[in-house]
């Protein structure tokens, strides 16, 4: 078991664990601190003390994206990162997508497009499909099956996810790419 | 009620006591809709007309659940937190088959965040001492966290004396291999899930043949011209839903609260009734978000129970979740089959004699069967089925999205193909020639229009190494009813209305068929109705798995709605002075029907209620008309559900890989109440069976019995890229059965999909893929460009 050391002067973070550490996490825009042991995943932490259960664990294993957050604005599976890790780094999950009331475009889509069917693949999809249209404007469907890639649903919900996104972008008045 | 007519009440709503006979609509609508009478009780609702009359019903209405689910608001079993809940989790046997010894959990016990421990394989127990697969259950702790309780299982020290196994089918049939089951753990049953024979005869690990059958098979083959046989097999799939099995129970001393992700709230309660010696009354199971379930998640299970005995020995909540892993290898499956097929028929494609024996392994179980779609898709006077299960050491099989008919088809469906290929006919010629089912036929003719049937060329015509090809099969599934079904509707003063159920939504739209059904009764929006369901406080609920749920619950949430809109006109009618019969409701009013302009907001209605709301309940009903066949609570409607999914793929002969370009599926369900929902389970069925088709293999280690891909990453399942273009075509087609005409859609969705994608990959190399999944490796066999076998397992 490693022992704890301070890393004053020369870049080594300190080493922390096994038991219960405290970690500030910036999710959705507000800060905030929790104990945590080391080992627990971005994604435990999201859904356990952080009280964010909107993240979905399927596999555990980043195999099917269903875990997708945004890390800086970056898709990315919560579930193949320890809450330790993240840092600075600001964190945005399903919760914080829509503006208050007003839905996402992508997610106000997915609805009108029944880009759902039983739910549990649907906040890992929209993440994806949101950051697409943060930096692509108006995207292809290939574009749009390429982001959702990592993506399962046993549902079968591809082909509206696709159309429901393609939709958003195309009602996005953007520059383009 | 009485027989008297009291004078204030409107006759319209007088007691009734006799059956009235009523006209329907009868047909399918764009071939020929005529009408049927029917006889139907008193308390059934007026026929409702055809979709092209209604305003709410048979419109694309977004699902209600949809902004829930897409803000992660909609919350799940998994979701479910309580305070001082523990976490649960399961040792299991890694070994395929075993004789516990001794189990010592005593160091578990003894860590002091431990709460309860329980040991399943109990030496001193002849029914649980022997493990038969790998991941089977030894014993299960609750700790105060899911870390806790994994480090937990670690300290639990169990003895066992391996035992011989089996892990591959074949083998298992060898004389002299070794015995999965002995007399005390040998389960019964029927292959295809029919009430067993108690008698089927066992030799070795083969338990069978349950035969069923009409006519005389001997004579059908002697008098066909020509006779065609195919052996075909079938891989295991998983369900692979993505909501893994969740139960949080909550052991009281005034009663048990199960939350749990299930298919069936009335099933899961009455099963821990019987198992913890409760009352009904004192058991409720709630469901919210329902991650998919496709059969898997339809009863308790081994893991809900060892949840609520924890919660009793612990007096505290306990949240068991399964892993991926546990999710794979006892979480149930779709069993393998081996299947030959023999077909006689006349010259002119009349069949003459159908045989088909198989034999199946759902591991430890039994199921494997090839189910009813041989049986009854074709007109062939001679049948027999001769269906086997086969043991080997592996996790038990279970329903799975079309069970049976789904691994029939691809045998099947392939082997009327290799008929009209002998008999130089087109393979829809032939299929209008022997099914006499009026809505394929009408099926078989809109999806081949869809498709581009007539540009269809030859077996492997394609020049180039990409050859394409087109295929067509077809699915057949019950109709089946939950008859304990039943639903409440209220209206309160503010003239809001609530239905409610015990009946769960597993991502199919039960929530909004229901909210749609009853907004059209009262001319409000969908939006405007509040569901509540998934709990058993609430009037019955059906079960949510062989395509049932919406045939069963719609009919009495429309005759519920309908009782709660008979006391509002007769309220409203008093209000206008009008007689009841005038009144109609439209657009959130009750307004007389020659006279728009007189009516009232139903709220207005509402408010001069004597009580804060009125509310009806009512019961599914028989079908009018009656049923084909009843077995207590379930019901087989008069017609089948079925479809025609036509496939166009393109075969890379160098690489092996199919690529499937596009599907055209044809399908019908009674009343269609939401096209748009009905694409997304349509879809949602040719992509289940596009990855049957393709990907899926549950692969199992021979020399370990492990399975190999417990995971979903080299357990492969279709992803976006692998997605076709999915043209889909519900048929209108209304028989005037119940109070809604509506049936289920989710089976026969899938049935059809790998044996289309067969056929056209048969019609794109030339060369027939008789097993299951259609893998390059496979391929490149097929065409004698690898040495390898397509079989991995």
């Amino acid at each position: 078991m490693a022992q704890s050391r301070n890393a004053d002067g020369n870049g080594v973070p300190p080493v922390g664990g096994p038991g219960a550490v405290s970690l500030a996490l910036t999710v959705n825009d507000i800060t905030r601190t929790v104990r945590a042991e080391p080992r627990l995943t971005l994604a435990e932490a999201l859904r356990g003390p952080l009280g964010l259960t909107g993240t979905k664990i399927a596999c555990d294993r980043g195999a099917c994206s269903a875990c997708t957050v945004w890390l800086d604005g970056v898709p990315v599976c919560s579930c193949m990162i320890l809450a330790i890790e993240v840092g600075q780094r600001r964190v945005t999950t399903i919760e914080g997508l829509a503006e208050g009331e007003r839905l996402h475009p992508v997610q106000a889509a997915f609805v009108a497009h029944d880009a759902v069917q039983c739910g549990f693949c649907t906040p890992g999809m929209v993440m994806s499909c949101a950051a697409l249209l943060a930096h692509t404007k108006q995207p292809s469907a290939d574009a749009v099956t390429a982001a959702i890639s990592g993506h399962l649903c046993r549902c079968g919900t591809y082909p509206h996810v696709i159309a429901a996104t393609v939709a958003a972008g195309a009602e996005t008045k953007g520059d383009g790419p | 009620m009485t027989d008297e007519v009291t004078p204030e009440v409107a006759p319209d709503v007088a007691p009734d006591v006799a059956p009235r006979v009523e006209t329907f609509a009868a047909g399918i609508v764009g071939v020929k809709l005529g009408t049927v009478a029917r006889q139907i009780a008193p308390d059934e609702p007026p026929p409702l007309p055809p979709n092209d009359q209604l305003s709410v019903i048979g419109q694309p209405v977004p699902r209600v659940d949809g902004r829930a689910k897409v803000t992660g608001a909609m919350r799940f079993t998994v979701d479910v937190a309580m305070p001082g809940m523990l976490h649960a989790r399961i040792l299991r046997s890694p070994l395929p088959h075993a004789r516990v010894r001794r189990v010592d959990s005593s160091a578990a016990a003894r860590l002091p965040w431990v709460r309860a421990v329980i040991v399943v394989a109990r030496p001193d127990d002849p029914a649980h001492a022997v493990l038969r697969y790998v991941g089977a259950p030894v014993a299960a702790v609750a700790a105060v966290s899911p870390g806790a309780a994994e480090e937990a299982l670690r300290l639990i020290h169990v003895d066992y004396a391996p035992q011989p196994f089996i892990a591959d089918m074949d083998a298992a049939r060898a004389p002299g291999a070794p015995s999965v089951h002995d007399a005390i753990s040998l389960p019964a049953g029927h292959p295809s899930g029919w009430p067993a024979p108690q008698d089927l005869p066992v030799a070795g690990n083969v338990r069978g043949p349950a035969i069923s059958g009409r006519g005389d098979i001997a004579t059908g083959f002697a008098q066909a011209e020509v006779i065609v046989e195919g052996e075909y097999r079938t891989e295991v799939q998983t369900h692979c839903c993505l909501e893994p099995h969740a139960i949080v129970a909550d052991w009281r001393a005034d009663g048990l609260t199960v939350h749990m992700s299930t298919q069936f709230t009335a099933g899961v309660r009455a099963e821990l009734a019987e198992a913890f010696n409760l009352p009904l009354s004192r058991v409720r199971v709630v469901v919210g978000g329902m991650g998919g379930g496709f059969g898997s998640k339809s009863s308790l299970g081994t893991y809900g129970y060892l949840a609520v005995a924890l919660s009793r020995a612990a007096g505290l909540p306990v949240r068991l979740v399964l892993d991926r892993e546990e999710e794979q290898t006892d979480a149930g499956n779709r069993p393998a089959t081996w299947q030959t097929v023999r077909i006689g028929a006349r010259r002119d494609g009349t069949l003459t004699a159908l045989s088909v024996v198989s034999y199946g392994t759902a591991g430890v179980a039994v199921g494997a069967g090839i189910g009813n779609f041989a049986e009854q898709t074709y007109v062939c006077p001679n049948f027999r089925a001769m269906q086997h299960d086969v043991f080997i050491n592996a996790g038990p099989g279970c329903a799975m999205r079309g069970p049976g008919n789904t691994p029939g088809a691809f045998a099947l469906e392939q082997a009327i193909d290799d008929l009209a290929e002998r008999l130089a006919l087109d393979p829809i010629a032939l299929r209008d020639r022997i099914d006499a089912s009026p809505v394929r036929r009408e099926e078989r003719r809109i999806g081949a229009a869809r498709i581009g049937w007539g540009q269809r060329h030859a077996p492997g015509a394609d020049p180039g190494p990409v050859k394409r090809g087109i295929g067509m099969a077809q699915s057949l599934w019950m109709a089946n009813v939950h008859l304990n079904a039943a639903c409440a509707v209220r209206i309160v003063r503010d003239g809001s209305v609530t239905v409610m159920s015990g009946i769960q939504d597993i991502g199919t739209g039960t929530r909004t068929v229901l909210a749609q059904t009853v907004a059209e009764v009262f001319g409000l929006r969908a939006e405007d109705i509040v569901v509540r369901i998934g709990d058993t406080d609430f009037p019955a609920g059906p079960p949510s798995y062989g395509s049932r749920a919406t045939a069963s619950i719609t009919p009495p949430a429309r005759t519920a709605a309908w009782h709660v809109l008979r006391q509002l006109c007769s309220e409203a009618a008093r209000m206008l002075n009008v007689g009841a019969d005038d009144l109609i409701a439209r657009e959130g009013r009750l307004i007389v029907r020659d006279d728009p302009a007189r009516g009232l907001a139903l709220a207005e209605v509402a408010a001069r209620l004597r009580t804060e709301g009125i509310g009806a309940v009512a019961a599914r009903s028989d079908d009018y008309g009656g049923f084909r066949r009843r077995m207590g609570d379930a019901a087989l409607a008069q017609q089948d559900l079925g479809g025609v999914q036509f496939a166009a793929v393109a075969v890379d002969t160098e690489t092996g890989i199919v690529r499937v370009e596009r599907v055209v599926a044809v399908q019908d369900c009674g009343r269609p109440i939401n096209p748009l929902l009905l694409e997304s389970q349509v879809q949602g069925g040719v992509l289940m069976g596009l990855s049957y088709a393709l990907f899926e293999n549950r692969i199992l280690d021979q020399a370990t019995g492990r399975m190999v891909n417990p995971n979903l990453e080299q357990y492969k399942l279709a992803g976006a890229a692998d997605s076709p273009e999915i043209d889909v075509v519900i048929l209108e087609n209304y028989q005037g059965q119940s109070a809604t005409d509506a049936y289920g859609i989710a089976e026969p969705a899938n049935i059809a999909t790998a044996p289309a994608i067969a056929n056209a990959v048969y019609n794109a190399i030339g060369v027939r893929p008789r097993s299951l999944p259609m893998t390059p490796a496979a391929i490149l066999h097929l065409l004698g460009k690898s040495p390898a076998g397509s079989r991995v397992s």
